[in-house]
């Protein structure tokens, strides 16, 4: 049989037309569910970033033994950054820990003549994952030059455990949130099928094969998918940069830091593009079939 | 060359809930025939169009339609059963958001025809059943008697070589059921074989045609005649 897929698609948009209030209803809540989902995704990814920031933060001090010249003090840094488990290692001498110290806590001139030889020259090393920081301790113990290591573990475990629990909150809602919207959505798609079960059992009747029948549904639910993403995409856009805008113009959310919509604008319109077809497509096909049964 | 031909041989019919709507019915109905079913509420005229039309099957003996085997069929046979059959209803079925064009040319596309013989057909059954230029109505600007007209033009319009009308004035008053049951009969003329399902005693002995009487799942009688006679 030929199949004009022109004619499909043109009665296809028709219909999504012609059926107008129940295509305005697969939309809504096509938009509706996905600006939940992205929104939600969106913070946690958020949260997510600021956390790792926080990690980035965390760093552990290396001291060197004072009986080492400058230029062997110096010396040790390739050996450091050799370690495994080490992102960058910086070295800071004692002039410079001391102006720090100073810096930090001389409010009233206290320490303006603090000597800097009672401080000694150290690294300051940041590690590619807080989970290393044990064994990076271990080995920088090891390192013949340094004799003191300080790690703080209480603070990291505590930033992985946060980290962790974050982690599977966020998949687990999401995945919730995935699977509610998709029941949600693919059945608003069946109601609109529902409506049209007569219009089915007449095409049945004068002998059109399933898949004659189907095609325009598919091509309908394709479009309502196509343009509920579309229109949720530009609402989540309108809805995060508001979101940016008043954490940064908050006087203590701003320390939050959120990624820029420009920066992650491809990944969630693919998100939203692919749930919207597999949403419209999938719920006409499995609401179709049950009345194709005639 | 159409083979036009309608054949039950021992059919029955249990629905799965148990009620025995067809108790071993036997009937051929011809090439170019045109046939009354009658019978009363509930004798089993029902389940026979639905064994017409292939929405339910035999549970035993055989129902031969227009060269397909209804109890052998396959799924994907169906629709190319259904069109040697043009079936109208009592209630016209149309699609109300379609034009009577979209109507019939939805028909025409089910079964793959081009948009050329879509054009050329479509005003010719429409001039048949005295609805040319009615084309752009949508069927709740119509009449009753027009939307069956529109019924019987769909059913027309891939050129079936069996009609089956069920009650198809059941919804229209006497003039109109008469102006109907003409126009079947003047399909007919021109080679169609035409079966109506029909209560209305009146019509079917204004036409001195076969009557085939069901009751209680059985044929209660088979001939010429009239309602009456039958009964």
């Amino acid at each position: 049989m030929k199949h004009n897929f022109s004619y499909f698609f043109k009665e296809g948009v028709r219909n999504m037309f012609s059926h107008g209030f129940m295509s305005f209803a697969a939309v809504g809540v096509t938009v509706a569910c996905l600006l939940i989902m992205g929104t939600f995704s969106l913070v946690a990814f958020d949260l997510n970033e600021n956390l790792k920031d926080l990690q980035r933060e965390n760093a552990v001090l290396a001291f060197v033994d004072e009986n080492l010249t400058d230029a062997e003090a110096r010396g040790l840094q390739p050996k450091l950054e050799g370690l495994p488990g080490v992102a960058d290692c910086t070295f800071v001498s004692r002039d410079e820990a001391r102006d720090n110290y100073v810096e930090k806590y001389d409010e009233n001139d206290l320490y303006e003549d603090l000597e800097a030889e009672i401080f000694r020259h150290r690294y300051v090393i940041h590690m590619t994952d807080l989970t290393v920081m044990d064994d990076l301790r271990a080995d920088l113990e090891q390192v013949e030059g340094i004799v003191k290591v300080r790690a703080d573990e209480a603070i990291s475990n505590g930033f992985i455990t946060m980290r962790n629990i974050a982690g599977v909150i966020s998949v687990a809602l999401i995945a919730v949130l995935l699977i509610v919207s998709i029941f949600i959505m693919s059945n608003t798609i069946k109601l609109t099928t529902f409506d049209r079960r007569d219009e089915i059992a007449i095409m049945k009747m004068v002998g059109a094969t399933d898949s004659f029948i189907q095609w325009p549904f598919v091509y309908e639910g394709l479009l309502l998918g196509i343009t509920g993403a579309v229109v949720a995409f530009g609402l989540q856009w309108l809805l995060y940069t508001g979101m940016v805008k008043g954490v940064m113009s908050s006087d203590t959310l701003q320390l939050l830091s959120m990624v820029p919509f420009a920066d992650i604008w491809l990944p969630v319109a693919l998100v939203f593009l692919a749930v919207g077809i597999l949403v419209g497509v999938g719920g006409s096909l499995t609401a179709i079939r049950k009345f194709l049964r005639v | 060359m159409r083979y036009s031909m309608i054949r039950l041989t021992d059919v029955k019919k249990t629905y799965s809930n148990g009620t025995e709507a067809l108790q071993g019915i036997s009937f051929t109905i011809e090439d170019g025939e045109f046939v009354f079913l009658v019978g009363p509420s509930g004798s089993g005229k029902s389940t026979i169009i639905k064994l017409l039309t292939g929405e339910v099957e035999p549970t035993e003996g055989r129902v031969m339609i227009n060269g397909f085997s209804m109890s052998r069929i396959s799924n994907r046979q169906i629709p190319y059963m259904r069109r040697t059959i043009g079936v109208i209803f009592q209630d016209f079925r149309l699609i109300p958001k379609k034009t009577v064009y979209d109507n019939l040319s939805l028909a025409m596309h089910a079964v793959g025809a081009s948009a050329k013989e879509i054009q050329s057909r479509i005003p010719y059954v429409l001039d048949l059943v005295g609805l040319a230029g009615k084309e752009q109505r949508y069927p709740d600007e119509l009449s009753g008697g027009e939307q069956q007209r529109v019924a019987i033009a769909r059913a027309l319009v891939n050129n079936p070589s069996t009609i089956v009308a069920d009650e198809p004035t059941g919804n229209l008053d006497p003039s109109r059921s008469l102006e109907i049951m003409m126009l079947l009969e003047r399909i007919n003329a021109l080679g169609t074989t035409v079966v109506v399902v029909t209560h209305e005693r009146g019509l079917v002995n204004h036409f001195d045609k076969r009557v085939i009487m069901i009751a209680d799942g059985v044929v209660a009688g088979d001939g010429m005649g009239t309602y009456e006679v039958r009964e």
